[in-house]
């Protein structure tokens, strides 16, 4: 099953290589990992999506997680109400005539162009994870030079509803 | 700037070396002790050591890794964190055994590595080594100083970090610049690690669960790990046993936690544990874990473990709980304290008589047996006379194998923390250099190395540390001229293939010993045995004595791997 982890972890020399390390070699299967700045200073938020075979392997990895001293918290978001959006940067093959017919493609997705040259369009998309792996197969046949994605970063929403659909294991 | 280096760590607001600094700190941590090794990245470290006068003592070993094992015997019998001190590159990747091996067993550890100056870090400079890099994995944490400001935190932090919660080696990399250079003595070492606040207290709902669960049980079983140990727990243990008659087994590193002796006591438990003890694991309805990992050769196969067991985990690293066995009842903290919520706890036992009978009836048909030859002599015959000589009361500390297993099954140890051995590691050459860090921190009390002829040729340059030093170690050589363990599951479970386990070049170890300086004993008769261990453990110095042991034994009983913890071989002659 698929699930996103969230960390909270003090900002401290090796920590990213602490944590990785440790995914590593407790054999963990880790689809993505972002790291960025949060709202304290000092303080680093990591967004995991991982891959677990159960529920027993699951709680290892939080446990794991929060046994690492620069560890402050960490939250499975998968089961709440949850925002988890990526970015994807895709450079495709475009001449003048196939340029429309992209424009075409990306607007729905409020995808944008942010460079053009000769023979390549550089598209930037934001978004579910599901939405962002729609629009690359819908590119794909354009024929994809250069792909490259941030990985998910995710939170929960302001207000938690009473019961949570399925929705975010489908969108994740 | 240029300032003459005092010669007296001096008053904050003075202007002082980051190595007086790092001095002044380990004054401040209590420090008595220190193990280490010098070398380029040090020497301000060292310059330090030969100015101050400092009230801790500074042990040189011949080898890194001498240090470290010295430093973690020394931890494990006094319960105070070892103190380790190497040079950059060679020096410190010397450490890494030692450091695993603390990581593995839990043995609160602050090791001092020097690292190349700052500006050439990262260089491939002369004895630079990515010392952050390597021992991340194998550390509970492990800092780099890139602040001489920060030197007084860090240190205070790393004593918190290795002595508390579930202890463990932390890594202080110091860069020779930050030793060498000249700074302000006015640092505050407030720290504060809000990610780290083991959980010492437990959950009351826990503890009510537990004690309705061991009313109801009728065949209960504690199972005592060296988590009773560092948490201080022994008398407590032995309260809660006694008071609700429950039978009590320990793990390989529990041993001395509860009294060998004791009629409660069924033994260590696992791979080469006492039958009763393992069937007591099988068959009991309760199993109460206090302080151990449920590790591979205490478990056996993961199906057949305690099959018809309720499982109880007490353990103040919550990450361990569940890992392996599955746990209906967790209960995250220090063992003491659960311990006493325990005793504090309302508990109706069901009458388990026939359980207990049972139990002590597994112990008189199928004791621990072996077979006794004149020369050589048997090795488990040795170890009891070890045992009944030191009337129960050494230090004992050995290598990984076959000496290991028998001096678990033959040493009753009735005292918590006179056994020091390596187990999650199971390291060669540990037993003798974890001997002199024990001797140091136990002055008074005799220590018997138990060691094999493999393992005590791993680090046996340690015999000048006992020598300039005159500590009275007695290094026990059960010498089978092979690596047995590794012979023994050749045996087993090759066909007889002796692969290169067969040590038929062995030096003369007394020559050996006495080319350091050392007594060296040679006994190869039974009739030998005891009035030689009665003279050298009454002889006031080191002893190297070589016990020539029959090659061919085997350690039984033994659960085969992958077979359950109930399929033990050799349970009988």
């Amino acid at each position: 099953m698929k699930r996103i982890i969230t960390a909270t972890v003090q900002d401290r020399g090796g920590v990213l290589n602490r944590i990785t390390g440790m995914l590593n070699r407790r054999q963990f299967n880790i689809e993505s990992i972002s790291v960025g700045a949060s709202e304290v200073e000092g303080v680093s938020k990591m967004t995991f999506v991982v891959e677990v075979s159960d529920d027993q392997k699951l709680e290892q990895l939080t446990k794991q997680l929060n046994k690492q001293i620069d560890v402050l918290k960490v939250s499975d978001i998968s089961d709440k109400a949850m925002v988890a959006r990526e970015l994807a940067l895709i450079k495709v093959v475009s001449t003048g005539q196939t340029r429309a017919e992209i424009q075409g493609i990306i607007t729905p997705f409020r995808a944008s162009v942010i460079d053009v040259s000769k023979d390549s369009l550089i598209i930037q998309v934001t978004g579910r994870p599901d939405k962002v792996d729609a629009l690359i197969a819908l590119l794909r046949p354009y024929g994809i030079k250069e792909l490259t994605k941030t990985g998910v970063t995710a939170f929960l929403r302001g207000q938690q509803p009473e019961q949570v659909t399925e929705l975010n294991s489908l969108s994740i | 700037m240029k300032v003459e280096a005092s010669h007296e760590v001096e008053m904050k607001g003075k202007l002082i070396t980051g190595a007086d600094l790092l001095i002044k700190t380990l004054v401040d941590a209590n420090v008595d002790t220190i193990f280490g090794y010098p070398g380029g990245a040090v020497l301000p470290i060292y310059d330090a050591l030969y100015r101050n006068d400092t009230p801790f003592e500074h042990v040189l070993s011949r080898h890194e890794q001498g240090s470290i094992h010295a430093a973690e015997g020394y931890a494990r019998v006094t319960g105070k964190p070892g103190v380790v001190l190497a040079t950059s590159g060679p020096g410190a990747t010397n450490l890494i055994t030692g450091i695993t091996d603390a990581m593995m067993d839990s043995l609160p550890l602050v090791i001092f590595t020097g690292q190349v100056a700052k500006n050439v870090i990262g260089t491939d400079a002369f004895q630079e080594a990515d010392v952050m890099g390597i021992t991340t994995p194998i550390t509970k944490y492990n800092y780099q100083v890139s602040d001489v400001s920060d030197l007084p935190r860090i240190v205070k932090e790393a004593f918190h970090i290795a002595t508390t919660g579930r202890p463990g080696p932390v890594v202080i990399d110091i860069p020779k610049n930050i030793s060498a250079n000249i700074t302000l003595n006015d640092f505050e070492d407030d720290f504060y690690l809000p990610g780290y606040q083991p959980t010492i207290n437990p959950n009351p709902l826990q503890i009510v669960k537990l004690a309705e669960a061991l009313s109801r049980a009728k065949r209960p079983l504690l199972l005592a790990g060296a988590g009773t140990l560092f948490a201080d727990a022994s008398k407590e243990l032995k309260q809660f046993a006694e008071k609700y008659k429950l039978p009590v087994t320990t793990t390989l590193l529990g041993l001395g936690t509860f009294p060998g002796t004791n009629e409660l006591s069924l033994g260590m438990a696992g791979m080469h544990g006492t039958y009763a003890a393992n069937m007591a694991i099988y068959e009991c309805d309760l199993l109460i874990n206090i302080g151990a990992r449920f590790d591979d050769r205490l478990t056996g196969k993961i199906v057949d473990f305690a099959p018809n067991a309720k499982v109880a985990h007490i353990d103040i690293d919550p990450a361990e709980i569940g890992k392996n066995i599955k746990t209906d009842i967790p209960v995250v903290a220090d063992a003491k304290k659960a311990l006493i919520a325990l005793l504090d706890s309302k508990i109706e036992m069901q009458n388990n008589f026939e359980w207990f009978e049972k139990l002590t009836k597994n112990k008189q048909d199928y004791p621990l047996w072996y077979e006794r030859t004149d020369a050589p002599i048997s090795p488990q015959w040795l170890i009891e006379q070890i045992y009944n000589i030191s009337n129960g009361e050494a230090i004992v500390t050995t290598d990984v194998g076959q000496h290991q297993m028998w001096a678990a099954q033959f040493y009753k140890f009735d005292k918590p923390n006179n056994w020091v051995t390596s187990g999650g590691l199971g390291t060669m050459g540990f037993g003798f250099p974890a001997a002199v860090g024990a001797q140091l921190g136990r002055p008074n009390d005799l220590v018997v190395s138990i060691v094999g002829d493999g393992g005590f040729q791993m680090t046996l340059q340690e015999l000048s540390v006992i020598k300039q030093r005159n500590l009275p170690v007695k290094v026990i050589i059960v010498n089978n001229e092979a690596l047995g363990m590794v012979r023994q599951w050749q045996e087993s479970f090759y066909e007889e293939r002796y692969s290169e386990s067969l040590l038929s070049e062995n030096p003369d170890f007394v020559k050996l010993a006495e080319s350091y300086g050392v007594r060296g004993v040679k006994v190869d008769q039974e009739a030998d045995v005891i009035p030689t261990l009665q003279e050298i453990f009454a002889y006031d110095g080191p002893v190297v004595a070589d016990f020539r042991v029959v090659r061919q034994t085997c350690v039984y009983p033994m659960i085969a791997p992958g077979k359950g913890i109930h399929e033990m071989v050799g349970v009988t002659k």
